[in-house]
Order: structure tokens, then sequence, then C-alpha cells
């Protein structure tokens, strides 16, 4: 692994990303138009205010998983991963490559779905808007690790996309949403506390309210940190160079 | 013989072992064992479905074997050492679409840590000089196959695994191709180049002639005409079929004796002459 390496690589997902006009825009615009349209069904109600900061996780870290694991799937399909692999590349200069990038993206991404929700959406946040923003970005890398992960491990596009309801939708429906999360039957629960959606959540809904200190925000943070950086080394060590 | 000369000072460029692959539960290869020499063009010439495909993909390590042995340039096949000495034409184009051809190569180029220089040079080596800040996506079949090319010829490899380079390609094309692959051979570099079209083989220095993964043929091109009786590569390779025989001895002789070697062994003479830890062992290409 090489700086020079990984810094090309991500550069040059960049790069091909920038060829793709409609993608950048479906990937910045579309988890602000689903924060929007949750508002909008909730507009006379007071809801929104509710579950508007879990919103605000849910469909970058979403988005941003589905775009990173069909991205690199692509590239296995194109033959270009098994060019690359017999070149000297090494497996986690191209999973952190990748990361870069998307994590780049990921960057405008959230700044724009937390923005809208703030100001176009009227979501009130009462603790830092910074925060709010460090950790929606937190768990939109948070997204792209998870992908990178699930195309490490998958072979074809139907098994990464079986892979979307293995690895996201339980973190979805036991963070907290559908039920707060210690009305959960004590097991759910214990799990529920490993998942980093659930780190997110909390942390968002605390920023909203300001019912924490910054202290427990960033320890939030570091966990979801912990899990981006475990799900890339796990991505780089299970990718295989050699293919049956 | 010529390869005797060539292979003895620094080895031969490629030495396959008693290779095993099964690839989705099917025996690929079967005990495969062959020999490339150095600054040689090989083609590769076989059916759809032979392996050749596999054996490229093993030579240079990214294909799972199950058993046996392949060293490259004196490592074995894959070691980290080879990346960079060893590049790779996949079968179909493998360039980003999304990318211009400056910018696929670009990127390659920074992985080998080739010098910034060899852009130009493989642009203008494969002729995509007009089309080189064209996306990679909008050329024609061909010509993405020739930013593959440009990217495989990036850095000078020792060793260019081609499957299939010209499959596709109009004939002044294909022509401009071998004259290029002539120049590199004559620069020191092996070439193994894969095809399924049986005449381009007599643009080849040796011929490996491969059937449902086992080696019918390791010769020159005068030599498989010799020994098959015929004047047309596509001719001798059905004929080598229809003997059916593994190990291909001429009709007298009788297929397992020794003998007889010396003076039949045109076909698969190679293996035996230069890798010496396949002595008779070499029969395991049946």
């Amino acid at each position: 692994m090489t700086l020079v390496r990984t810094f090309s690589t991500a550069g040059r997902v960049l790069t091909q990303i920038r060829h793709d006009e409609r993608t950048i825009g479906l990937l910045l615009v579309v988890p602000s138009l689903l924060i929007g349209l949750v508002a909008w069904i909730f507009v006379d109600t007071d809801v929104f205010q509710t579950i508007g900061p879990a919103m605000i996780a849910l469909f970058p870290f979403i988005v941003m998983f589905l775009v990173t694991s069909i991205a690199t799937l692509r590239e296995r399909r194109s033959g270009t991963l098994e060019r690359l692999f017999s070149m000297p590349l090494g497996k986690g200069d191209f999973i952190l490559g990748y990361a870069l990038a998307f994590g780049f993206l990921a960057i405008f991404q959230t700044a724009i779905a937390v923005s809208f929700a703030v100001f176009v959406c009227g979501l009130e946040i009462e603790g830092s808007i910074w925060l709010l923003f460090a950790v929606t970005v937190a768990d939109a890398l948070l997204g792209t690790a998870l992908g990178l992960l699930a195309s490490a491990f998958a072979r074809t596009e139907f098994q990464v996309v079986q892979f979307m309801p293995l690895l996201v939708f339980p973190q979805v429906l036991l963070c907290g949403i559908f039920i707060p999360r210690d009305q959960l039957p004590e097991v759910l629960e214990a799990i529920s506390d490993w998942l980093p959606l659930s780190y997110a959540i909390d942390a968002l809904t605390a920023v909203a309210n300001d019912s924490e200190d910054a202290a427990w925000i960033w320890a939030r943070i570091l966990a979801i940190g912990a899990w981006i950086v475990g799900s890339i080394v796990v991505g780089s060590i299970t990718l295989r160079r050699r293919t049956p | 013989m010529m390869n005797n000369a060539d292979a003895a000072p620094s080895g031969p460029a490629i030495v396959v072992h008693d290779l095993h692959v099964k690839r989705a539960k099917t025996r690929v290869l079967q005990g495969l064992s062959l020999a490339v020499p150095r600054g040689l063009i090989v083609g590769l010439l076989g059916p759809s479905g032979s392996g050749k495909t596999t054996l490229m993909r093993s030579i240079v390590g990214v294909q799972v074997v199950q058993s046996g042995t392949i060293e490259v340039l004196g490592r074995p096949a894959g070691s980290p050492a080879l990346r960079r000495r060893v590049a790779y034409y996949t079968q179909q184009a493998s360039v980003y679409d999304d990318l211009t051809v400056r910018q696929n190569l670009t990127y390659f180029r920074r992985v080998l840590g080739a010098p910034a220089s060899d852009i130009d040079r493989v642009i203008e080596r494969t002729d995509l000089g007009s089309v080189a800040d064209r996306l990679a996506g909008s050329l024609s079949g061909g010509q993405r196959g020739r930013v593959s090319l440009a990217a495989a010829l990036l850095g000078n490899p020792e060793v260019l695994v081609l499957d299939e380079p010209t499959v596709g390609l109009d004939p002044v094309l294909r022509v401009e191709l071998w004259q290029l692959f002539h120049e590199l051979a004559a620069d020191g570099a092996t070439l193994l180049v894969s095809s399924h079209v049986m005449d381009e083989a007599k643009r080849c220095d040796r011929l490996l002639l491969m059937r449902d993964g086992e080696l019918l043929a390791d010769d020159t091109v005068a030599g498989v005409l010799a020994f098959t009786g015929t004047d047309d590569v596509e001719d001798a390779f059905l004929r080598l079929i229809d003997r059916g025989e593994p190990d291909l001895q001429p009709h007298d002789a009788s297929p397992h004796d020794e003998s007889s070697h010396d003076e039949s062994a045109h076909v698969a003479k190679h293996v035996r002459t230069t890798d010496p830890d396949s002595g008779p062992g070499s029969e395991a290409r049946r």
C-alpha cells in the first residue's frame, strides 16, 4: 500500500464520476428530496421534529452504501479489478481509494441534506449544527465503508443487492426510528446497542434536542469511526487477488 | 533446435508444471506442463473453452489454482515482484469507459509507477493519438481494445500475456498489431498471445496448441506443420485433434515408447528440453 496509489485511485474514481453528471446530481440531491418528502408527509403534525434527525442519518447512509457497493462491483465486472490485481496495486489502496473518493462526495451530499432539512424543511436544531454535520458525515462514510465491505464479499450484482437487506435493513429496524430503542425486547436492544446506525441516530437526536454534551456526541462519532475503520480493514482482507 | 540456445542462459520466461485448475466445479486444466522461452512470441491456440484464458490468468497470478507450480521469470507466478514486470491484457478490454484514453493510461501508469513519458509512448505505439482525449466508452470495440493494450505496454513489461488481442479487429489493424508484437519481442520481451484464429499462428515463433485443458503440441510453426504433414495451421490443428492420441506420436511410433522420442518429438519436445523437472512426467499432459 502506498499513498500515491491510494490517492491515484481516489482521484481516478472522482474523475469517473465527474464524467457522469447525472450521477453527481442524483448523489447530491436524492437524500434531500427524500427528507423533503418525509417533511411534507408530516407537515400538519410535529412528527418531523422527532424523526427528522433520523432521516438525515438514514438517507445518506443508504444512498452511499448502494452507490459504493455497485461502483466497486462494476470494477469487478469490467475486468479492471483483475487488471489492477495483476499490477502492483495493494488491496488496501483499492478499498481506501474508494473510501476517500466517496467520502469526499459524502461531505457535499450531507452538507446539502443537512442544510435542506434545517433551512428548507424547518427542522429545529437546538444543539450545534456543526456537530450535526459531523455526525452525518460520519454516518455517510459508514454507508460507504459498509458498501465496500459488502462488495468485497459479493461476487455478483445479485449478491450485492442482497447484502443491502442483510447489512442495512436490520440496522434501520433496530435504530430507534420505529420504536425507541429502550422499548425493544432485551436481546434486540443489546444488539442495537452495537449497531453503528444506532449511534448515528442517538447522536443526531441528541444534537437536535441538545440533550447531551459535545463529549457524549463525539464518543458516538468515535464509535461510528471504529466501525468505518473496521469495515475497511475487513474489506481489504476479504478482497482476493486470486479468484476461482 | 533454437529453443535450447534461447532458453539455456537465463531459463525460460514461463515454466508451468503439472498445473491443475478447477473453475466452477469443472476441471479446466488437468496436469498441464509447458515452458515459454524468453524473447519469443508464443501463440496459445485452441478452440473456445480449451482453457487458454484460465492458463493465462494462472500465469499472471489472478487465478486460484488447485495444484502445480508456475514460475515466471524465475519467481512464483503472482509474486509481488512480478506485478510490474508482467503485463496482462484481458480478453474483454479492461479499461474505464467513463475516463478518457489519457486518463485511463495516467491511472494505470501511476499504479505501475512508470514514468510519465510512458503515456505518450504507448499512445503512439498503439496509434491512439487522434482519440487520446475521448472517453474510452465512446470508442469502437477495436479502439477500446487498443487502449487496453496500451495500458499493458506501460512500464515496458518483460512478459506480456495477451488474451485474444486481435479479436474483432480489421485485417489492417491486425497486421499492425502483429508488427508491434514483433517489435516488442525484438526488444527482448516475451509474449504469450492467445487466439482461436488459427491463421494468426503463422505469425508466432512457437505454438502451444490446446484442447480441453490439454496441450496437443508445443513446437515451432514449421515443426507443427511438418509433423502433421499439412501446410495450414488450421488443418494441422484438426489433424492433431483427429489423432486423439494424447501423446501425439507419429502414426508409426507407439505412443509410450520413449526411444522414439528423438526423431519423432517435434511436438511437445520443448517441454522436455527446457523443464528438467518435468522429465518423464511431461506425459502429464495427458
